[in-house]
């Protein structure tokens, strides 16, 4: 690892101040972070840790329904907290990587590295999530802009992530067993202004939403509404794991699972 | 350097480290912990994890200036007060649940990590538990069976395979 300065501030104010230094460079919970740095991959001036900062912390219910984590909390955190109020966001959070990588892996940190293969990402894009940052909110559908790209800006903090509560969801992921990252994942969710569908690992652009399953899910809510459609295997991630066509195939199998399981 | 001070195995202990510092290297270099084992240094083999605040965490994959004021727990700190083999080692031994040992300090700090979270866990509970913690010796059997006794469970039942 390069050397850098480290910074630990208590309050969002002082690590917007912090990052404003030349490349700096914000440190979520470090679980892609600290080996990306290790490679030396990343050569940052200053390490702005956001771990200490109380008001990005916790999850909460609003009372326009949506389940608010701060931008600093891990997954195990939200596994556990979430788990009567949104249990699809809670089961895909105690899905992700393992035991120890949760407890200290954030949705902040996932959603601004936004990895092609990572789960929150399909989480955010498939409630409709609103992604609050220190400057201004950002909706999910504006915010994913391809692999390793987000809108947002340099310095720019996630200070908490807010998820629609849906009548009914589920995340089905296939889990590619040496990363635990997706091969592939598929989040369903079910609004009364109509159904959502995002899926990652499969696509070069990073995550993407589904439109003609949502479209044939708003109508028909059952797996059988998506069983004659197909996903294009062109611009599908091609690697050792699994050609294109073999991720093609699984968004429209996990799909249909997720609806079959969805509650 | 900056001046890092944590609680360490119950002691409150201090030392001067630099922003790159590990958790790891701030355990075995400064405080000559070497219980804690460093396996791939890639967060991916579970041999360096230890407890931060009562959870389970990859000390490899953790700064030390990021755990001001924390309390961490290392495989040192597992024995009883007597120096005898606390529940989860003991278990470890009875049951072959090492080999070579490397894997070992990691292992039994994830497994007491569940336990204290889940202290009856099922046979597919420990073994999901325990992905995050890669063994190359024993295939995970006795391991497992070392994890069910210490919850005080029947080990006849883990299945053969």
């Amino acid at each position: 690892m390069y050397s850098f300065e480290f910074a630990r501030p208590g309050s969002i104010d002082e690590a917007v101040k912090a990052l404003k230094a030349e490349e700096a460079q914000a440190l979520g919970g470090g679980q892609t972070l600290i080996p990306t740095l290790k490679q030396r991959l990343a050569a940052p001036s200053v390490l702005v840790s956001l771990s200490g900062i109380a008001e990005m912390q916790g999850v909460c219910v609003s009372d326009d329904n949506a389940l608010c984590v701060g931008g600093a909390t891990p997954h195990a955190v939200v596994a556990k907290e979430a788990a009567k109020s949104f249990p699809a966001l809670a089961g895909m959070a105690s899905r992700i990587g393992d035991p120890a990588v949760r407890n200290r892996g954030t949705v902040g940190g996932s959603l601004a590295n936004n990895d092609p293969s990572a789960c929150y990402p399909a989480a955010a894009l498939g409630t409709g999530a609103t992604i609050k940052t220190n400057a201004r909110e950002i909706a999910a559908d504006d915010y994913f802009q391809g692999m390793f790209a987000t809108a947002l800006d340099e310095g720019e903090i996630i200070t908490e992530v807010r998820f629609p509560i849906p009548e009914k969801a589920n995340y089905q992921k296939f889990v590619q067993p040496a990363s635990r990252f997706a091969l592939v994942g598929v989040f369903v969710a079910k609004y009364a202004s109509g159904v959502r569908v995002a899926v990652t690992g499969a696509s070069e652009d990073g995550v993407f939403r589904w439109t003609e399953a949502e479209e044939a899910l708003s109508k028909d809510f059952s797996a059988k509404a998506v069983e004659g459609l197909k996903v294009s295997a062109d611009g599908m991630i091609s690697d050792l794991h699994g050609p294109a066509a073999y991720r093609a195939h699984l968004v429209g199998v996990l799909t249909g699972r997720a609806v079959n399981a969805a509650a | 350097m900056t001046q890092v001070t944590m609680t360490v195995n119950g002691k409150s202990v201090s030392g001067d480290v630099e922003g790159r510092t590990l958790l790891s290297d701030f355990l075995r270099k400064t405080l000559r912990l070497t219980g804690t084992h460093i396996g791939c240094d890639t967060s991916q083999c579970g041999a360096c994890v230890v407890h931060v605040n009562g959870r389970a965490v990859k000390s490899c994959t953790a700064f030390a200036l990021e755990l001001e004021g924390a309390e961490v727990r290392t495989i040192e700190g597992m024995a009883n007060a007597d120096g005898s083999l606390g529940t989860v080692q003991q278990a470890f031994q009875d049951h072959h649940g090492l080999q070579c040992g490397f894997c070992t300090p990691g292992m039994v700090m994830s497994a007491a990590a569940l336990l204290a979270d889940n202290p009856k866990p099922t046979e597919a509970e420990i073994r999901e538990y325990l992905e995050g913690n890669i063994c190359r010796c024993t295939g995970y059997h006795n391991i497992v069976k070392a994890v069910m006794a210490a919850s005080g469970q029947d080990v006849a039942a883990v299945a053969a395979e």
